[in-house]
């Protein structure tokens, strides 16, 4: 009775905070001063047609080599968590009948869900989109296969290499910044094409799409852990 | 009353979600649920944030043919705040990690002891 009238009073004084919050609030009529830069010279400076991208990727890479750095963390510690032994890779779950649903619309749909990830992180400059979120549905694409099929082989070895590869690529593609432009991970070590074309915005595309593999390879290893090391009651 | 604008409704939405998840958290007794709680509550601060950044009658912050139709011509004067939208990446891609190490937990919890009902978890308690 006391824990639920002082949780009652917990939610009871922050719902009051935010009611005053909420009544004093005035939604914004014009630009920040980082902002209202951004706003004037991303286009120039750094060619994307996504100033959010170009502030993700260019004006705040380094930040974005940290979100990378905290989702192989997440990975490594769930492995390290979840230690598969060699019976565990190889045994069979057994499981309910899949639907047969399922199952076709997996094959139909699974590699036209990869094709519209890598879609949605090589336009990460141009569209509302780019690597995680192309990485995420990558993962969503595994995701279904591991449903339509729970004991599906997933190839460990293609994928660490994909996630190994792709993340010293971004970090090497940020060290030609500092040999041929600005410094680390400038974008301007080619030229920035043609403003908002696919080829444009120098090496944002290419450092989008290394955070799109190694995105899509970490949560699809996640996945595979998860799924493996289940036991059965 | 006043006419609401989009950045009050996205705010008044965010602060319910936030409740929602707090409540969730203090009361529920399931780990999942517990972790859907939390998921809420991320959400909530996410839509927060994102509101923070909006500015009446702007479009989003994307350089192409809809800008540069509106009647002012400029950049400047047609889009939304696009720094907290950055933002708010890092702490979606946060909130995943967060979430997926809370799930591997809490199987790991399943497997000691066959459930997930956070009394029965009390060996700390004396």
């Amino acid at each position: 009775m006391l824990k639920n009238t002082l949780i009652a009073l917990v939610i009871a004084v922050l719902a009051y905070m935010f009611y005053n919050v909420y009544n004093t609030y005035e939604t914004r009529t014009s630009l920040s001063g980082v902002a209202e830069y951004y706003a004037t010279n991303a286009a120039k400076e750094v060619g994307a047609a996504n100033i959010v991208t170009s502030i993700v990727v260019t004006y705040r890479g380094f930040d974005t080599l940290g979100e990378v750095t905290i989702l192989f963390l997440t990975a490594s510690i769930i492995s390290f968590f979840l230690k598969l032994k060699e019976e565990d890779e190889n045994k069979s779950i057994k499981h309910g009948i899949t639907s047969e649903l399922l199952i076709t619309a997996s094959q139909v749909l699974v590699p036209i869900i990869f094709l519209f990830g890598i879609y949605v992180f090589i336009n990460g400059h141009l569209t509302p989109g780019g690597g995680f979120q192309g990485g995420a549905i990558i993962a969503t694409g595994v995701a279904l296969m591991i449903m339509a099929n729970p004991n599906i082989r997933i190839n460990n070895h293609v994928i660490h290499w994909v996630e190994s590869i792709s993340g010293v690529a971004f970090v090497i593609v940020g060290l030609f910044g500092i040999v041929l432009a600005g410094g680390f991970l400038d974008n301007r070590i080619s030229g920035l094409g043609e403003f908002g074309t696919l080829f444009s915005a120098g090496a944002i595309p290419i450092i989008y799409s290394f955070i799109g593999l190694k995105v899509g390879a970490e949560i699809s290893n996640i996945l595979n852990k998860y799924q493996k090391s289940q036991k059965e009651l | 009353m006043e006419q609401l604008d989009l950045g009050h409704i996205s705010l008044a939405i965010g602060f319910l979600l936030i409740l929602i998840g707090f409540w969730g958290l203090l009361t529920q007794k399931n780990i999942i649920k517990i972790i859907v709680a939390f998921t809420i509550l991320d959400t909530g601060i996410n839509i927060l944030i994102v509101s923070l950044g909006y500015i009446v009658g702007k479009t989003a912050p994307i350089v192409d043919n809809s800008v540069e139709q509106l009647e002012n011509h400029n950049v400047v004067n047609s889009i939304v705040d696009p720094v907290p939208q950055a933002l708010v990446l890092t702490a979606i891609v946060i909130g995943f990690g967060v979430t997926a190490l809370m799930l591997a937990y809490a199987m790991k919890l399943f497997n000691a002891k066959k459930t997930l009902e956070i009394n029965k978890f009390n060996d700390l308690k004396w």
